[in-house]
């Protein structure tokens, strides 16, 4: 507690606290939000963050579709989601407060900049009444802050102009939530002292020190609160996005395959980001390549595999209609390339910043032709790294495309990872040749290993294999051209079958919490809201068990067996069932599905009430 | 005119190790009899033979289409991909093997309507490589459409009253696209073929030849009032670099001058001789954007390298960065990746 407080603070411990910033798109709220949440990291919480934001870069200031959320959750125990409901919401104007209510709980607090809810400013947000009058905050805290007026004050003398000042204002914001919650702001000043130059850095600062020092003083800040440091286990952490995480995912396994990694891609919303961290890995013997469009995109990657690196494309659902084609080329010629889909809504543009799970159905047959390829998928932030890598096992050992899905939701949001022992990493071999393997002819390019079926690898340059490869189809050994009905069959299978051998390599399916009963089947970022809700299911005693299927192609070799072993299947996805109707056509479980297509995450109360459905 | 442009018939040269044989694949070649691939591929095994590069660093990338089969009949590392995109390909595998001679096989279908795109980001990028685009006016293994480069009112299958868009110059398109290497031949013009292939070979940078060449089952004689023996004197101009531009027969020689801003035919022998003409240089992009619009009937049709310029490479600076980032941060270790950044410990 500050020494020389002006009042006596009254310091409340909670397990968690959820806390929603909102504000335009042009406030600052992701920069608040993710100093937020990389401070409380470090304070040792267990936390999960959620950026919800608008696809415009600056929607029309102070309008609803400007609204630019940030919500995280921060515990002391362990958590699984950012939060179904917020306990404080931070709203920057009128449309940041009637927009983002819907996401905090009865009686929550709410923080609110009365300088922005003039005649004018009301008119944007479309109201007619002043939603701090009219009844709409009734029932919740309401903390009225002149934050543009404060904000000002603090930053005077510094010789900013009036729109410099206004930008200083989520600084001001998170210096009394900082307050508010018991931070060290130490993280967020050295942050912003690497980040601004003079004089921004000082308006910054003190803009900082006046919100902590304003909530110390008043006296609508009556207490704050303490979320002790979670009992994680004992290691080594960092907060990681899972961007990051899978970007490191990727890179890690090129290097213990040894071999480069070409990332080729296209722009696309939120994909991107992978793009910016990868071309920060170039000393990791990473390339990036920014490709003219999403199809040479991944044409690239696959000319970068078959020239000997590990192919890598990212994007999301409307570029993976475009990579169709090229996909199926690489199915063809069986190369390692990675197709990375950060998914979201959809279809066509849709909600380019909301997430969905809506592509898992063109994962599996968005290609002409019998073109089957690998799948897989992460389930949160930090598992975004162990997925990363395995796609690059997966590739390389099984000569085959892999399709590793995640979606905005893990993408953007983050979560401490415990950092792996980088020595417990098995290294990953490659189908690499250099020798003919028909000494008294010509290579055979596809001649298969036994057991995965995957062919060899013969990188141009190496002399004595030169050969032929292409999208026509392929004589079985020889790679020639060949139009035998016959052959046309036998490599049609031998391509499927190389697929499904891939189950013999990967580990058999988990099954959390209760043996019988009702059992949970999701796959993706629906693992924290799920998780949560098991966990609580189990703790009340319910018959809940809960699969979160990493491998979506070929599935885990029990997975059938254990969806036989419960009463009823219920299968949450943000789509309209596109798990199930793979599960129920091939395993013949009649599931029962739970749909979201709403851009937003499952909430746990979601899954709660659809679990007591069917008990 | 020199020696090089002399339309002959030769046997293989000699390479520094090799015959023209062993750039032949074992397989059957499928292009219909009469077709003009069938020089273009053997006077390119016959380069090939002659470069003294060993045959497993050469990689030849192709599209969709007749001339896109052509990896297939070439002893070398070979990738026949999907329409339009082999610039993309070919770049990808160039950057990540910056050994590999490359050469990208390319009609005009494949290069100017589904992949007009990827070849002039190729170009702009300038990704040290050959591209040879077959240019016939017509789509062959389609059966016969009108092509990007077809005439206007050409009468095809999909275009009964005629075709309506106008054709790309393949050349003027590359230079807008900020083409380093522009050169023109003919599939039957074995010499300058070779020669011309040469040239582009020794170029650093995307090096784009056009190849007319004569799709004798759908767009039959589609060059011919340029390129056949008995016209081609008065029709075709043979570039040499730091040469005047003239041609014409013995009887009437010709030549290309200046006037104003002006392109003109002239006559040589009367009031005008040899030092009246423009002399090609073909460093000057300002002469290469009036080359590239040169066209029967008006004027000859330019052959040879119409322009060549030395600018940076993409895979060159694509690997510097790599270098760079190496001397600069050391190679990157895994253990430093993953604990970059704050972490904290939990005991």
């Amino acid at each position: 507690m500050g020494v020389g407080s002006s009042m006596q603070k009254e310091v409340i411990n909670k397990e968690s606290v959820t806390i929603c910033f909102a504000g335009d798109s042009g406030d600052g709220m992701q920069v608040t939000g993710t100093q937020f949440t990389n401070t409380s990291a470090l304070a040792g919480n267990d936390l999960a963050s959620f950026p919800d934001f608008p696809a415009e870069i600056r929607a029309p200031a102070g309008t609803r579709a400007g609204v630019s959320g940030f919500q995280l959750q921060f515990s002391s125990v362990d958590i699984f989601t950012p939060g179904d409901e917020a306990d404080v919401l931070v709203a920057m104007n009128p449309a940041a407060l009637v927009a983002s209510m819907i996401k905090l709980r009865k009686g929550g607090t709410i923080i609110v900049n009365t300088d922005k809810f003039s005649e004018r400013d009301l008119a944007k947000a479309d109201l007619e009444e002043n939603p701090l009058e009219d009844g709409t905050v009734e029932g919740y805290e309401v903390i009225q802050v002149p934050l543009g007026t404060l904000v000002k004050a603090s930053v005077e003398g510094l010789g900013l102009g009036a729109k410099e000042v206004d930008r200083c204002k989520n600084f001001f914001a998170l210096g009394m939530a900082y307050w508010m919650y018991e931070r060290d702001s130490t993280f967020t000043k050295t942050w912003i002292e690497g980040k601004f130059k003079s004089p921004y850095k000082e308006a910054n600062l003190k803009a900082l020190e006046a919100g902590h020092a304003y909530a110390e003083t008043v006296e609508v800040f009556q207490r704050s609160y303490e979320v002790p440091a979670a009992t994680l286990q004992p290691g080594t952490y960092r907060n990681i996005s899972g961007t990051a995480g899978m970007a490191m995912g990727l890179t890690a396994g090129a290097n213990l395959a040894e071999r480069r990694l070409f990332y080729g891609t296209y722009p696309i919303t939120p994909a991107s980001d992978t793009l910016h961290a990868l071309a920060k890995y170039k000393h990791y013997d990473v390339t990036t390549f920014q490709a003219e469009d999403e199809i040479a995109a991944v044409c690239s990657a696959i000319g970068a595999a078959w020239a000997g690196a590990i192919g890598v494309t990212g994007t999301s659902g409307p570029g993976l209609a475009l990579k169709g084609e090229g996909i199926g080329l690489a199915v063809m010629i069986e190369l390692p390339l990675i197709v990375l889909d950060v998914q979201r809504g959809g279809p066509s543009t849709g909600l380019p910043t909301k997430t969905e799970q809506s592509d898992l159905t063109m994962a599996y047959y968005g290609r002409n032709g019998e073109a089957p390829m690998a799948i897989i998928s992460a389930s949160t932030p930090a598992d975004c790294f162990d997925v990363g890598m395995e796609a690059v096992r997966i590739a390389l050992e099984h000569m085959t495309p892999v399709m590793v899905l995640t979606d905005g939701y893990i993408s953007n949001g983050s979560e401490p990872w415990k950092l792996p022992d980088v020595d417990s990493f098995a290294p990953i071999s490659t189908r690499i040749v250099t020798e003919n393997n028909n000494p008294d002819g010509n290579f055979l390019p596809y001649v298969r290993d036994e057991k995965t079926l995957a062919r060899p690898w013969a990188i141009p340059g190496t002399p004595g294999l030169e050969h032929r490869v292409g999208g026509l189809e392929k004589q079985d050994l020889t790679g020639n051209v060949s139009y035998d009905p016959q052959n046309h069959e036998k490599m049609c299978r031998l391509r499927q079958e190389k697929v499904e051998r891939i189950a013999d390599f990967i580990p058999e399916q988990e099954v959390f919490g209760s043996e019988e009963g009702v059992l949970v089947l999701a796959w993706g970022s629906t693992y924290g809201a799920v998780r949560q809700a098991v966990i609580k299911a189990n703790a009340q005693g319910k018959k809940v068990g809960h699969a979160h299927v990493r491998y979506l192609n070929p599935f885990p070799k029990n997975l059938k067996e254990i969806c036989e072993r419960y009463d009823r299947v219920l299968i949450p996805e943000m789509n309209l069932g596109q798990l199930s109707n793979r599960i129920r056509s091939q395993f013949f479980i009649d599931a029962q599905e739970l749909h979201k297509l709403q851009g937003q995450p499952f909430k746990v109360a979601e899954i709660t009430e659809a679990i007591d459905k069917l008990l | 005119m020199s020696d090089i442009y002399e339309n002959e018939v030769e046997g293989p040269e000699e390479g520094v190790n090799y015959s023209k044989k062993d750039f032949m694949s074992d397989q059957t070649i499928r292009w219909c009899p009469g077709c003009g691939d069938y020089s273009i591929l053997s006077q390119t095994q016959t380069v090939m033979s002659t470069l003294g590069i060993p045959k497993e660093k050469i990689a030849v990338i192709s599209g969709i289409g007749c001339s896109s089969r052509f990896p297939y009949y070439m002893n070398t590392y070979g990738f026949h991909t999907i329409h339009g995109r082999a610039p993309a390909f070919a770049t990808g595998a160039k950057c990540v093997n910056e050994d590999l001679s490359t050469w990208v096989i390319t009609g005009d279908g494949d290069s100017l309507s589904i992949g007009g795109n990827h070849l002039a980001h190729l170009l702009r990028r300038n990704v040290d490589l050959q591209l040879l685009l077959f240019n016939n006016r017509i789509y062959g293994l389609t059966k016969g459409q009108y092509s990007p480069t077809s005439e206007v009112g050409k009468l095809t299958k999909s275009s009964p009253m005629g075709s309506l868009d106008r054709p790309f110059m393949p050349l003027q398109f590359a230079l807008g696209s900020g083409a380093t290497f522009l050169a023109r031949s003919v599939d039957v013009y074995a010499k300058p073929l070779r020669a011309t292939l040469k040239a582009a070979e020794a170029h650093k940078g995307t090096s784009l030849v056009e190849i007319y060449q004569n799709c004798n089952i759908f767009n039959d004689l589609a060059f011919d009032e340029v390129v056949n023996r008995k016209v081609k004197d008065e029709r075709v101009l043979f570039l040499e670099h730091g040469k005047p531009m003239t041609f014409g027969s013995s009887d009437s020689p010709k030549g290309l001058r200046l006037v104003g801003t002006r392109i003109e035919v002239i006559e040589l022998g009367g009031e005008f001789s040899e030092s009246d003409c423009l002399v090609h240089d073909e460093t000057n992009s300002l002469l290469a954007s009036i080359l590239v619009q040169l066209d029967f009937p008006e004027f000859p049709v330019p052959m040879g390298v119409l322009y060549k310029v030395e600018k940076p490479t993409y895979n060159e600076a694509f690997n510097a960065q790599i270098d760079a980032a190496l001397e600069k941060r050391g190679k990157g270790n895994l253990k430093e990746l993953i604990y970059s950044g704050q972490t904290w410990t939990v005991e």
